[in-house]
């Protein structure tokens, strides 16, 4: 948290006039908003990661082709292959166009997951975090059993017993994240919960709703926030490669990690153009990555 | 005296202690034991005692912020909490407390304004209102409004903050002010002008303080009655200047004179109080402060002494054997303590 | 600190028990009949009742679990359907794998991870930090099954140097030290231990920063150490937490290691995974999982008491 008070008059010089500077009172977004301005790396990723959203989300303007038009003469044509600028896929389609497309598919199944577990696991937190006592330990017991599994196994086992599909990928997925967004906001809203500003707005008369609504979501929200967003880097990898597993959507819908997996059977015939689906999420997945972390850095914000 | 303000009784908070294997309470912390006083209208009782004596934990049983194991609290004539009583919602409208923290006790995301309008939205103010009330009282307590209302807490130095605090208590107009080392964790310089500005609004508004600090010359600047604890007992109350020229328990006039002072005349020879204060989990048998006690004896052990007033003044209790004629302790006589 | 490891060895129960529950409860989420999911479709009549009877499917569920419970902890996990035999033989095999490649990744991980992480921290905001943690960042967000399919096309397709599928020669199912099955084994290694690298790099050099800014270091600087001194210091004091992120690395290898091992056709447990995913084979799920997940829970407890051997203000947690 930001709690480094930055003094800006000496306590001596705090008379009753206080005479010093009535320099414009910033809030705190303001000066996150200015942190963020001044980190190149943060802001060069945000621009990849707003370039590959757009692209996705306007690829029936953008793309150069139909995602699902086969071309059997044009099968696995290398890159720069003249009207297949990124190749063709195994059955001819443009591979442009296809992971233009993909990233529809890859974003969604990657980002969902995170932003329902952040709101399911945000509330079980929140409640074990304010409540205390037998309500937490219920709550947190029953959390340290799915933390027992690695997120990796967790995602297979649900997806694997509910059967293939984006909706199953997208529960199973959803699963694995509660418990960690749910420590976190626990840990963290046990921490405010215990400051004296708390205590000050209970002893105000407040109650538990009212002292949650403008005392404990407004700095719980922040640090938990920043949390799910480092996340999501590992979402759209678990999300692609449930559908590397088959377990996601199904041919011939492109997404990434499925592309990737169809493509798996010709690396010896077009071994580059396979290897494009990967690159796609591996440039998502990092741009998560950095971006959280600036976002972190300029949040001021330690987990 | 006419019924007081406020009439605690029997006030007793123990915290457990859990460990083990299966993580039981396996002890418990006697912060606070069998603790009885009156605050009258009007009046600062000052309260003193070295850190972990349950100076802090009183307040917060006070304002009810923690759930008192037993014990009663009168507030104006009406029990807390009982239907034919105060409820503590009620309660704490009227009475309220500055913490010792400035800045843990202001919420970091809120401007100071919305931090004392909040009370009084709370208690059903319109927003418009609060915000105006919340503007006057930064005047009353020496911040220009113009310049500080959508100030932010990290914006302001520790004495700003503490006056805030000081602000957002009087939001909702309460007659009692629990001061919980309100001023300690200030510079010299600020503390007195703060002191000083806690002095006028007592006038003000006609306050009653609970003014709870271990600094023993604050307290005698501020209050009109002292209340000394030890591990959670109280072992003497009285008028401050009787508590302060005449101190009837060896704690008292231990702590009193450790108390650094300008004037050579008010310097003792009597030895300063050695060593740390015994574990709260297992406090000493009989009277707890035996252990560190120079005159201590057999029936110190073996009895609690009891609270009761001191034979010189009736503005004076003490619980301390050699308080008591007939207690059983060699020294015991009317006067007390020998000089 | 010895109640303290009483009480977090107890604690494996309940949570033990839980992960049971789960994986239970893993039939009970599948679509349609459970029976659907342990019996072949083409079983005949008598042997649907047969395990109608034998898995309780008669009987309330708690009384279903607690005889799965009991068949589990006995090493019973069924019969697969796809293969008609023991679920168990097929595990042990596949776990020997797994382990295999689990232990040369977290290798390689610690040894360049440590290495990686000491330097970025020891020269923190130099170059050399800004190269490490870049490389360490790379390595947390990269899909790993695309990694392996990368080096597989530079080292296989292109270059014909390394094998790109299974463990051995001729589709080897039992490892053997030798030449053929460590050329094997250099390309899933190295891929799965890519994830282990960027974490321990990063929670090394966090560690090492935070030391060097201790009193303790600056007090051995103003007495004059060498900085190499100083160095062995440091690494002393960073030791515990290293260990701590290792040993969790190791677990989660075990359960990431799925889809390393689909790219390589690495015949461990994620292959088993893979098959029982395709062919519905519920019973082999289960058996894996339970397997992967006990070791995790495990491998979490002795991180935990070594842990709290190494640096005694951990037991008071």
């Amino acid at each position: 948290m930001s709690d480094k008070p930055t003094t800006l008059s000496a306590d001596a010089t705090d008379t009753i006039d206080n005479t010093q500077v009535a320099a414009k009172s910033r809030s705190y977004w303001s000066t996150v908003a200015d942190s963020i301005s001044r980190d190149p790396v943060t802001l060069a990723f945000a621009s990849i990661l707003a370039l590959i959203v757009l692209s996705a989300i306007f690829a029936d303007v953008i793309a150069p082709a139909d995602p699902y038009k086969t071309n059997m003469i044009k099968r696995l044509k290398p890159i720069g292959t003249e009207g297949y600028i990124l190749g063709a896929d195994e059955l001819g389609r443009d591979m442009l166009s296809r992971l233009l497309y993909g990233g529809r598919l890859s974003l969604m199944m990657g980002i969902s997951p995170v932003a329902l577990a952040l709101v399911l696991g945000g509330i079980l937190g929140l409640v074990a975090g304010f409540l205390g006592g037998k309500v937490n330990m219920a709550i947190m017991r029953t959390i340290d059993v799915f933390y027992a599994f690695p997120s990796v196994l967790l995602a297979i086992a649900i997806s694997g017993a509910l059967g293939a599909g984006v909706t199953n990928a997208i529960i199973s997925l959803t699963i694995v994240f509660i418990p960690p967004i749910a420590r976190v906001t626990e840990s963290v809203t046990t921490q405010i919960r215990n400051l004296d500003y708390v205590e000050a707005a209970r002893a105000s008369g407040a109650n538990a709703f009212t002292i949650i609504r403008v005392h404990i979501l407004s700095n719980v929200a922040g640090p938990v926030f920043i949390y799910s967003t480092s996340l999501i880097s590992v979402s759209i990898i678990l999300a692609s490669g449930l559908s590397f597993l088959g377990l996601g959507t199904e041919p011939p819908k492109p997404e990434w990690g499925l592309m990737l997996n169809t493509l798996r059977q010709s690396i010896y015939v077009s071994p580059w153009v396979a290897a494009l689906p990967g690159v796609m999420i591996f440039l998502t997945s990092l741009s998560f990555n950095m971006m959280s972390d600036g976002l972190r850095s300029a949040m001021d914000i330690k987990l | 005296m006419t019924s007081p303000l406020l009439h605690v009784e029997g006030l007793k908070k123990y915290f457990p202690i859990k460990g083990g294997i299966l993580n039981r309470t396996v002890a418990e912390v006697q912060a606070v034991d069998e603790v009885n006083f009156d605050v009258a209208r009007g009046e600062t009782l000052g309260i003193v005692g070295e850190s972990g004596c349950g100076k802090s934990t009183t307040a917060r049983l006070l304002m009810q912020l923690i759930a008192p194991d037993a014990g009663a609290l009168v507030f104006d004539g009406m029990e807390v909490g009982r239907k034919d009583g105060i409820s503590v919602h009620d309660m704490r409208k009227r009475m309220q407390m500055v913490f010792q923290d400035s800045y843990s006790s202001l919420n970091p995301r809120l401007p100071i304004e919305a931090s004392i309008a909040f009370g009084p939205i709370v208690h059903g103010a319109s927003q418009k209102d609060a915000r105006a009330r919340a503007r006057d009282l930064l005047a009353k307590v020496g911040l220009n409004p113009n310049q500080f209302v959508r100030r932010y807490p990290h914006e302001l130095s520790g004495g700003q903050r503490q006056r805030v605090n000081i602000a957002r208590a009087l939001a909702l107009e309460p007659e009692v002010l629990i001061l919980d080392e309100a001023v300690s964790a200030l510079d010299k310089s600020v503390e007195a002008q703060v002191l000083n500005l806690l002095t006028d609004l007592k006038a003000e508004f006609n306050l009653t303080f609970v003014f709870i600090s271990h600094d023993l010359n604050v307290v005698r600047y501020v209050s009109d009655r002292v209340l000394v604890m030890y591990l959670g007992k109280v072992v003497e109350i009285g008028d401050v200047d009787a508590i302060y020229d005449t101190p009837r328990h060896p704690y008292t006039r231990a702590l009193l004179s450790a108390m650094p002072s300008m004037d050579p005349e008010k310097r003792t020879t009597e030895p300063p109080l050695t060593g740390d204060p015994p574990n709260p989990v297992n406090p000493p048998s009989g009277c707890r402060f035996r252990t560190r006690c120079p005159f201590a004896e057999a029936v110190c052990a073996e009895q609690e002494p009891q609270l009761r007033d001191a034979a010189t003044s009736a503005a004076q209790s003490v619980a301390c054997h050699m308080a008591g004629a007939s207690s059983g302790h060699s020294i015991s006589s009317e006067k007390g303590l020998p000089e | 600190m010895f109640a303290y490891i009483a009480r977090r060895i107890l604690y494996v129960v309940p949570i033990a028990l839980g992960v049971t529950i789960i994986i239970f409860g893993l039939v009970h989420i599948a679509p349609g009949d459970p029976l659907n999911a342990v019996v072949p479709p083409d079983a005949p009549k008598e042997t649907v009742e047969l395990l109608i009877v034998a898995y309780g499917f008669d009987k309330p569920i708690p009384v279903q679990y607690f005889l799965w419970l009991t068949r589990a902890m006995e090493g019973d996990f069924g019969i697969s359907f796809a293969t008609g035999r023991p679920v168990a033989s097929a595990i042990a095999g596949g776990v020997v794998n797994t382990l295999i490649l689990a232990t040369g990744a977290i290798l390689i991980g610690m040894t360049f991870g440590c290495l990686l992480g000491a330097i970025a921290g020891y020269f923190q905001g130099s170059w050399i930090d800004k190269l490490a943690t870049g490389f360490a960042i790379a390595g947390v967000s990269v899909p790993h099954y695309w990694l392996g399919l990368v080096l597989v096309i530079i080292f296989s397709v292109e270059l014909n140097a390394l094998p790109a599928m299974g463990m051995g020669p001729g589709g080897s199912k039992d490892w053997a030290w030798d030449a053929a099955h460590m050329r094997h084994l250099v390309l899933p290694v190295i891929t799965l231990s890519v994830i282990p690298i960027g974490i321990i790099t990063r929670s090394v050099r966090a560690t090492v920063a935070e030391i060097l800014t201790m009193e303790f270091v600056q007090t051995l600087e103003a007495k004059g150490l060498k900085s190499s001194r100083i160095f062995l210091h440091v690494v002393a004091n960073a030791a515990p937490t290293v260990l701590a992120v290792s040993g969790l690395q190791i677990g989660y290898l075990l359960g990431g290691s799925i889809l390393v091992e689909t790219v390589f056709s690495w015949p461990g447990t994620g292959f088993l995974l893979n098959d029982a995913i395709f062919r519905r084979d519920i019973p082999l799920l289960q058996g894996v999982i339970l397997v992967l997940a006990m070791f995790f829970v495990f491998m979490n407890l002795l991180v935990d008491i070594l842990q709290s051997l190494i640096d005694p203000r951990m037991a008071r947690g």
